[in-house]
């Protein structure tokens, strides 16, 4: 409603719809607290009423050997996070390489192809575990001249080698999934096979396949912790390391806590940045 | 301009709508009637509010402010059940919006099947009957990226109208297609308006609002400046602002 002096001020109509949102709003709200507090109040109480509780209690949170362990265990998970932030730069890179190959047409590139078709099938077909022993133990009983011995590096290799299998495979599916459109207007441009996949399909495919490579790298920050069977002292070699000297679990938990505390920030942090590019793109087009 | 006629025997009536994102607003002070086998076109420049209005009348957006009645009922209340209205609006849009990953046939059925309970035989039964009518008979068990623009809007109608809505919204069909396949979604639009079909829609063909509308609204600045017959609102618009916006659309008079 216009009013006389040219101000718009909400008619009375109006003024009762924006009060029945609220009302309803606040409904949502006390529906939601109560569903929240029913559904886990009940499943903290099946817990808590188990025969076995007191006993679980004591071994896996025991608040003495949890702070006792605390030095060791954060300890360790400094080198986590270290393996972590080595790895991932190191597998997109790769990832985002092996998938290109794949996507390529020329005629020389086949035997590179066929590389990359038998890398990926035969890397995700064993398991990262034993790919890590294999890494850790095998190559130093090679016994090579300038290779290293460190079961840090070459676990770390080992995750590289795993994971970028993965996440090639992820970025493939990415680069798939652009329509042929924009690649016929790359071309349309004048720009090479090559410009077209860096500056056009690429950036696209990545946008698009965030969620399941951030999924992947989740699952690579809690396998650093496959590292602790090549007795790297990271938190869960750490923590198990404390358990055998005190007989007591709280230690492996308060590992299990600091991965929580790793992996919840980041997955956050990517959907908060997935959302931004959204909106970015999606800018004026609706809800 | 509103006539003073009583509520219950329009359609759908929209009074006093207010529009706005943020600071900027959209639409303002719109009343609009709309009865039934009318036809009413929506012109007036990019940026006008004509898409915002056709969203907003079919709750796609929620308005600011103003009431909208539809078959007699205020479905501008929150507390309204939005699916319900919407499954007896029909809505075709610019860039067709057909589901790629379905057959013509299946995008048609969807709806009538899964919102209106039509069992699968009878709603195939109607939706190739429809598309026959509209001359896509060949096309029906085609995926929509395969078929023209022309054709894909063509199958954007039939997809509309399977579920036989009251009321349909066409926001600037035309305007993604070339001039050659204007002319034949447009002579669909002119067939529906013959039929009695009820629509408001956006546009800028004006020798078809002109042909076609039995009512015209000029927008600006998100007000509805002018309305009228076709008639009156091209040979001989009121206000100045419309004037301007017809010399530049229409070809020069020769």
């Amino acid at each position: 409603m216009t009013t006389t002096d040219g101000a718009w001020r909400p008619s009375a109509r109006e003024l009762e719809r924006r009060a029945i949102r609220r009302r309803r709003a606040r409904r949502d709200v006390l529906l939601a607290t109560v569903a929240l507090v029913v559904v886990l109040g009940g499943l903290a109480l099946v817990l808590t009423s188990a025969p076995g509780w007191p006993r679980v209690k004591a071994t896996f949170f025991n608040w003495h050997y949890i702070h006792g362990s605390f030095h060791e265990v954060t300890t360790g998970l400094v080198k986590n996070i270290a393996i972590f932030m080595i790895c991932e730069p190191v597998i997109l890179v790769l990832g985002a390489g092996v998938a290109i190959v794949r996507s390529t047409a020329s005629p020389l590139m086949l035997p590179f192809r066929v590389l990359a078709v038998i890398y990926a099938d035969v890397v995700r077909g064993i398991p990262t575990l034993l790919l890590v022993y294999l890494f850790g133990f095998g190559i130093p009983a090679l016994n090579l001249q300038g290779l290293t011995t460190s079961t840090f590096w070459l676990g770390s290799a080992a995750l590289v080698v795993s994971y970028t299998a993965y996440v090639s495979e992820v970025f493939r599916a990415g680069i798939e999934s652009v329509h042929p459109s924009q690649v016929a207007s790359a071309d349309a441009l004048g720009l090479s096979r090559w410009q077209s996949m860096l500056h056009v399909i690429l950036p696209q495919a990545t946008r698009r396949v965030a969620p399941p490579l951030l999924n992947d790298f989740i699952s690579l920050q809690k396998d650093t912790a496959l590292l602790s069977v090549i007795t790297v002292f990271e938190a869960f070699f750490s923590a198990q390391d404390y358990e055998n000297y005190k007989f007591n679990y709280s230690s492996l938990t308060l590992a299990a806590i600091c991965f929580v505390v790793l992996t919840v920030p980041f997955t956050r942090f990517t959907d908060w940045l997935t959302r931004r590019a959204r909106r970015r793109e999606l800018a004026g087009v609706g809800p | 301009m509103t006539t003073a006629e009583p509520v219950n025997t329009a359609l759908l009536q929209a009074a006093g709508l207010r529009k706005s994102y943020g600071e900027k607003v959209v639409l303002q002070d719109i009343d609009l009637t709309v009865h039934a086998h009318d036809v009413i076109c929506l012109i007036g420049s990019s940026g006008s509010g004509k898409s915002t209005l056709l969203r907003c009348l079919n709750l796609l957006e929620d308005v600011d402010d103003g009431v909208i009645t539809f078959e007699g009922r205020e479905i501008s209340d929150p507390l309204v059940d939005r699916r319900e209205v919407r499954s007896r609006i029909g809505m075709v849009f610019q860039a067709y919006n057909l589901f790629p990953h379905l057959t013509v046939l299946a995008n048609c059925t969807l709806a009538p099947r899964r919102v209106h309970g039509v069992p699968k035989a009878e709603a195939e039964q109607r939706a190739r009957e429809l598309l026959t009518q509209f001359g896509l008979a060949d096309q029906v068990d085609k995926h929509p990226d395969r078929m023209s623009g022309g054709q894909q809007q063509r199958a954007a109608l039939v997809r509309a109208l399977c579920t036989q809505p009251t009321l349909l919204l066409l926001d600037e069909i035309t305007a993604a297609l070339d001039p050659e396949l204007v002319g034949e979604v447009l002579t669909i639009v002119r067939d529906l308006a013959e039929r009695g079909t009820t629509m408001i829609l956006a546009t800028h063909e004006m020798g078809f609002a002109r042909d076609v509308a039995t009512k015209v609204c000029f927008l600006d600045q998100g007000r509805i400046l002018e309305d009228g017959p076709p008639a009156e609102i091209f040979s001989n618009p009121r206000e100045d602002r419309t004037r301007q916006f017809l010399a530049r659309v229409l070809p020069s008079s020769r």
